[in-house]
């Protein structure tokens, strides 16, 4: 197994010293005191990492986590060093001053070149000792309870994440472990910043070990005693029990940077959802900075005419951010696809440093379709979610790939909602979304009534909700229209209240609680009585949802029936 | 609580039943929600989401029986309403006397009065906080001027803490907090006698227990 050694590693690298140790990755470090429970000729002839041992991680991890400082180290060293080296392998080329006093000089008058090489040998040996000790030290293991990770060496910490209390499995492949064929998959269980992070794991076991997680997290046994054929049961059935997987990844790991974001094998092509290059720019473009940026513009021309020519001091530069921001922001979404795979929905997008998400089925506790009054005249919504899992911080900054749909028009936001909600069609969907946002009247929408106008001058028309699906849908807003959906069975709670004003004019509003995040759904200025209404009904069918809600092991009972 | 300077509305469907001559077409149409996502026929807003009857104004539910919390709990809160305007006047006196900072009661007027007027309102809004047990979930529900009202699924509550301040403690009070994934839904219920509060939270924890799915 010497072979997988990913292209790009020169041999050198530290940890790699551990070659001969690291084929038998199966092999239980011993610690977990647990018995081997698979002889390795009965294996299939993949590695499986869900065997619930511990494995190791690629032995580039140390480098990649902390190495890339000492790198810098050695190349500010070589840096200082130029002028010496040019002066030993190019003789006179150099204008190096050997009268100049330094410490190399020093060593070298004084006879003490063995001890200084000595020295150096031995902090080499302690740091390729040391990086090898955290690559031994840092182990995994996938049981049928809990994704564990243990590492560190003096300080030891174990995190563990419970299988069915998982959100989400994200894998991020960032430039740099992209070419060690390396990649970061992160376990993120409910709870502020408790994901348990596997740093880094081999590229191309990556995305098996993920799916054997979601598999053995959907409640679905791998195999009883350990042993790992493929499953057979996956929740769409899917999955044959001969896998193409190893000749698939051998190609993907020799034409990964060409490969396609979307392992085509993975999802059925008709449920993939994609963004065209010139609508995601096109969408990029036309966002509210712009309209700020054009505003910068517009004072800069009349300081520019009134002869004030400092103001492009700081016009220049801001529109330099500006560019550099929407380079990113598209850099970002290119290669977007959001797809069905048998254990969930993936969302991926990056070119250079790729990323992608697969939320198992019922993770998802919110969803607000919006659209600004500038992207009005193309039909073009965004989709973000709330998701449990995500910090109060990574929310509020947006972070954590909330957005899940940067653009579409409506039918792909359609296409994206049958795929993250349960039970709910493409087709009654796009009807009833465009219904909902084009003739408010003659949706199936209870509006606010007319005297909220004295609250809610230029919304309230737009302003109503409605109840079916085991969801719950808020519409709100004129110039930035926006739907939420709400599974009920996710939501934790659902408030009304009112103000003096509102009570003047008997109206209140409606509030549903979910899992911080980037929507929070409310409802301003429906009539009091039917706030009221509103919340009897979603108090009481959000107990009914969530009594019938099996989505914490979602495909339990398919193995039962 | 009624506004007689209050003309109804034009637009009201209760001033439909106020003058039931007036528009008597109307009245067959009155709203019966629907939300399956079918078409309703066109027919004019405001007469949607209009009170059916002649509803109270307040936010307050049917064939309802709310729990309250102790009246002991006014106390509780008077008290610490006093000790903080205690605290802000001596301050404010000692700048007075002392320092001559006349401009002090420029800040602490205001405070006092606020403290005074929210002392003053105390019993009634802490009558106005109650909880119900229903069969699967729980109400709460608070406030005069500001009225909210909440419905939690007992699968929901994450934990449930009991909180005793000094005070309250005297009097043999707690309050008991809930805690769901939802950092919004902000239930805290003061001023239970300890084993009310105690009974509650084991009731719930059990009941939370039976009925726990997923997130």
């Amino acid at each position: 197994m010497t072979d997988d050694r990913p292209a790009g590693i020169p041999p050198n690298v530290p940890g790699y010293g551990a070659e001969q140790s690291y084929p038998p990755l199966h092999q239980a470090t011993d610690a977990a005191g647990q018995p081997p429970q698979s002889p390795p000729d009965e294996r299939s002839s993949r590695r499986t990492l869900t065997d619930g041992e511990w494995h190791r991680l690629h032995p580039a991890t140390p480098l990649l986590r902390g190495g890339i400082a000492m790198l810098a180290i050695v190349g500010f060293l070589i840096a200082n060093l130029r002028e010496r080296l040019v002066e030993i392998f190019l003789p006179g080329a150099g204008e190096f001053d050997s009268q100049e006093y330094d410490p190399l000089t020093y060593v070298w008058e004084h006879g003490f070149v063995g001890l200084a090489l000595l020295g150096l040998l031995i902090v080499l040996l302690l740091v390729i000792g040391g990086f090898f000790l955290s690559w031994r030290m840092h182990t995994f293991r996938v049981t049928d309870e809990a994704v564990e990770v243990r590492s560190g060496i003096l300080f030891r910490t174990h995190r563990k994440a419970k299988l069915d209390r998982i959100q989400g499995v994200g894998i991020n492949r960032p430039l740099l472990p992209r070419i060690f064929g390396a990649a970061k998959m992160e376990v993120s269980v409910a709870g502020q910043d408790a994901s348990v992070k596997l740093e880094y794991l081999y590229s191309r076991d990556a995305d098996d070990l993920r799916r054997d997680v979601l598999t053995l997290a959907s409640g679905v046994k791998l195999a009883e005693a350990g042993v790992a054929p493929r499953p057979t049961v996956g929740p769409a059935g899917v999955e044959s029990p001969t896998d193409p997987a190893l000749t698939r990844l051998v190609t993907e790991r020799v034409n990964e940077f060409l490969a396609p974001e979307l392992d085509p094998n993975a999802a059925p092509p008709e449920s993939v959802v994609r963004i065209s290059i010139g609508r995601l720019i096109g969408s990029t473009l036309l966002s509210s900075g712009t309209v700020f940026l054009i505003i910068l513009a517009v004072v800069m021309i009349f300081s520019l005419v009134n002869g004030q020519f400092w103001s492009l001091f700081w016009f220049v530069p801001s529109v330099i951010g500006f560019v550099s921001y929407y380079s990113s922001s598209v850099m970002k979404s290119l290669r977007y696809s959001i797809a069905k795979t048998s254990s969930g929905v993936r969302i991926g997008f990056g070119l250079l440093s790729t990323s992608n998400d697969t939320l198992p089925p019922g993770r998802i506790h919110a969803v607000e379709i919006s659209q600004s009054v500038i992207w009005r005249p193309f039909d073009w919504w965004q989709v973000k979610i709330n998701k449990a899992g995500l910090s109060a911080e990574a929310a509020m900054n947006g972070k954590g790939n909330t957005t899940i749909l940067p653009v579409g028009n409506l039918s792909d936001v359609a296409k994206v909602l049958e795929l993250i909600l349960d039970g709910v069609s493409a087709e009654a969907l796009h009807v009833e979304l465009s219904s909902a946002f084009r003739e408010p009247q003659r949706s199936g929408f209870i509006l606010a009534p007319r005297r909220a106008r004295w609250i809610n001058p230029f919304a309230w028309r737009r302003t109503g909700y409605a109840v079916h699906d085991g969801l719950l849908l808020f519409r709100r807003g004129v110039i930035w229209r926006k739907l939420d959906l709400l599974p009920l069975a996710r939501m934790q709670s659902i408030a009304v209240s009112q103000g003096p004003l509102e009570r003047t004019f008997r109206l209140a509003s409606a509030r549903a609680h979910t899992v911080v995040g980037p929507i929070s759904a409310s409802l301003p200025a429906i009539g009091s009585d039917e706030a009221l209404r509103l919340f009897e009904r979603v108090s009481l069918a959000a107990v009914e949802a969530s009594a019938i809600d099996r989505s914490h092991r979602w495909a339990e009972k398919g193995v039962d029936a | 609580m009624t506004h007689p300077e209050q003309p109804p509305l034009p637009d009201d469907a209760t001033a439909l039943n106020t003058y039931p001559g007036a528009e008597p077409a109307l009245l067959p149409r009155l709203p019966e929600p629907q939300a399956d996502g079918q078409p309703q026929p066109a027919e004019p807003v405001e007469n949607r989401g209009g009170p059916a009857s002649d509803a109270p104004r307040r936010l307050d539910l049917p064939h309802s029986e709310w729990r309250r919390v102790s009246p002991k709990y006014v106390v509780v809160d008077l008290l610490g309403y006093g000790i903080t305007a205690a605290l802000v006047l001596i301050a404010a006196l000692v700048m007075h006397v002392a320092l001559d900072q006349r401009w002090i009661w420029w800040a602490a007027g205001p405070f006092l009065a606020v403290c005074l007027i929210s002392g003053a309102l105390a019993p009634r809004r802490i009558r106005s906080i109650g909880y119900q047990l229903r069969d699967d979930d729980l109400l709460f529900r608070r406030g005069i001027m500001w009225q909210r009202l909440v419905a939690v699924p007992y699968g929901r509550m994450q934990l449930i803490d009991i909180n005793r301040g000094p005070v309250a403690r005297a009097y043999g009070l707690a309050e008991l907090k809930f805690v769901t994934a939802s950092t919004a839904t902000g239930i805290v219920l003061p001023g239970l006698p300890v084993e009310e509060a105690e009974q509650l939270r084991d009731h719930l924890v059990a009941v939370a227990e039976s009925r726990r799915t997923g997130l």
